[in-house]
């Protein structure tokens, strides 16, 4: 039925979808191998000399190398106190009969749905009050606001799909709720757990507004300071497009290796 | 299926999770709401004074809120549609059979706009809208666009990058939706019509609407939410063309240090959100 209409609009089309997808990164690539001066070239140049350039200045002179390790140190740290924290939780939902269950539930996912504005300014006052702007560990606290939403759906949703006859033989050989989650249940949710991990870092690396908000120098992340290159006129496009590529590739590594669950991810769920 | 344990138990597994977010998550609403009742300038500390709901009257009563709150809506109202539809065309020919390794390609370039940090996209709209060396001026042939410093233009700039980013995610949840129908229902309803919209409006349209209902509900959070986008590519600007209505908050609380005022603004921003999450989790999650 297929063969009656021809292909060709269909591959015009593939073709026009994935070219309006990779353009834009490959105009940030090409751009941070370009320098100032071809930068600045009007019309914009297709072909030029590539340059390393712009990534040994941004790294080594501007400090981009440390804002990206810390980025790296908060989105790291956040993740795993997010399956700390999320894991158990999303164990007791997926298992356990309790009052109240259904407004926990409601309240964890409610957090997903809060723009971080509203929080940003308490956090900003409190944290001020006690010393804590410009610390890793203040970003690490506040973005389990949006990570452990996402783990705790992820999971119990994994938990879930374990068949329950599992848990129950090892209860009758007399283990513990404890050992049940971490010997038996665990194993088996680790795609779940893994998803959501990847997710979670994914969110926490690519924040800005907290970034902006909370850090100056010491725990600055990448993308505040990509942003921060852009004051003044001559601004370093370079440099900027650089600092960019650095940002996006690791976020882009992962979520190809996670593309399968990309969309559930982002749903919470709804659609599978 | 569920067990019944002690209430030590329940507490050791999810009392955890539950402290950690009340402390990250509601201590700090709390003390938003404090500040919503005061004065409180971070210019003026020495005059934090209590004075009721007098920011609230401001913020009811203030035009920019609400313009800012429309415009917010406004943006919704035109990137949603646009990426409705085209995330549906595109999810209608990956759905389509053969072309299997291009449609592999398509699907996987499909992933890297959503997974694209907020932050560098703003940036790259800098860099390929700029009026004088953009490459979206050469590509339409040596056009003189002024795209960010005219607010129509920047308004519609803001549009297109949002629809290039979550276009894809529409796609990706229609098509999820598509592979939902049963091949022999599909394959019967061929031999009954030619037609493609017949096809798709009695037979793949009831597989896509949870898939459109959850699209619909988390690009209204998102608008509401969003911030670094635009934060990079205009800063709300020119004058307060693309000013939504986080960005707003953040200028009222951190550019004009007004801490008191903004917070009020943000309760309520809070609880226009808390209603469409009850409206979202109501029709969707019925689980647990």
């Amino acid at each position: 039925m297929n063969s009656a209409r021809p292909l060709w609009p269909q591959i015009i089309l593939l073709i026009v979808i994935i070219t309006v997808c990779v353009f834009p990164f490959y105009w940030m690539v090409t751009t941070s191998l370009k320098t100032q001066i071809v930068a600045l070239e009007a019309p914009p140049v297709w072909l030029f000399e590539p340059t390393l350039a712009n990534y040994f200045e941004a790294l080594f002179e501007d400090g981009v190398l440390q804002t990206l390790i810390n980025s790296l140190i908060i989105a790291i740290c956040t993740t795993i106190l997010s399956l700390i924290l999320g894991v158990p939780a999303a164990f007791a939902l997926a298992r356990f009969e309790f009052r109240g269950k259904k407004d926990l539930w409601f309240w964890f996912i409610t957090n997903r749905m809060v723009s971080p504005i509203v929080l940003a300014l308490p956090f900003f006052l409190i944290a001020r009050n006690l010393g804590l702007l410009d610390k890793h560990v203040t970003l690490i606290l506040i973005y389990l606001t949006f990570n452990l939403p996402i783990v705790i759906w992820i999971v119990t949703d994994q938990f879930r799909g374990i068949p329950y006859d599992l848990d129950e033989a090892a209860r009758l050989e007399g283990a513990s709720q404890i050992t049940i989650m971490l010997k038996i249940c665990l194993p088996l949710a680790m795609p779940g757990v893994a998803v959501s991990a990847i997710f979670s870092f994914i969110f926490s690396w690519n924040e800005l507004m907290y970034g902006l908000i909370l850090t100056r120098t010491d725990a600055k992340t990448a993308p505040a300071m990509a942003v921060s290159f852009m004051e003044g006129y001559n601004l370093p496009y370079g440099k900027i497009m650089a600092t960019s590529t650095l940002i996006v590739i690791p976020v882009l590594i992962f979520a190809l290796i996670a593309s399968k669950q990309l969309v559930r991810g982002l749903t919470m769920g709804a659609v599978k | 299926m569920h067990r019944q344990v002690s209430r030590r138990t329940i507490f050791a597994f999810i009392g955890p999770a539950v402290i950690g977010l009340s402390l990250v998550g509601i201590a700090p609403l709390l003390y938003a709401v404090w500040t919503s009742l005061h004065f409180y300038n971070l210019t003026k500390l020495k005059r934090v004074e209590f004075i009721g709901l007098e920011n609230y009257w401001k913020v009811l009563t203030d035009e920019v809120f609400w313009q800012a709150m429309g415009r917010t809506f406004f943006l919704l109202g035109t990137a949603l549609p646009l990426q409705i539809a085209l995330g549906l065309i595109i999810a209608l020919v990956l759905h389509q059979p053969g072309l299997t390794l291009l449609k592999t390609l398509g699907r996987l370039s499909l992933v890297l706009p959503m997974a694209t940090t907020y932050a560098v996209v703003g940036l790259l709209g800098q860099v390929m809208f700029n009026q004088k060396f953009g490459v979206v001026n050469q590509l339409l042939g040596g056009a003189n666009i002024n795209w960010i410093g005219d607010p129509n233009n920047a308004f519609f700039m803001i549009i297109f990058w949002d629809v290039w980013q979550w276009t894809p995610f529409v796609a990706l949840v229609l098509l999820a939706g598509l592979t939902m129908v049963p091949v022999e229902i599909e394959e019967a309803a061929r031999l009954e019509t030619k037609s493609n919209w017949v096809l798709l409006r009695f037979v793949q349209l009831p597989f896509l609407v949870p898939g459109l209902v959850a699209v619909l509900i988390l690009r209204t959070a998102d608008t509401l939410k969003l911030f670094d986008m635009v934060f990079t590519l205009t800063r709300g600007g020119p004058g307060s063309s693309t000013e939504f209505i986080s960005l707003m908050i953040q200028r009222v609380g951190f550019r004009g240090f007004d801490q008191g005022l903004a917070s009020a603004q943000a309760v309520i921003l809070l609880i226009i959100t808390i209603v469409l999450a009850q409206l979202y989790i109501r029709v969707f999650y019925k689980e647990v």
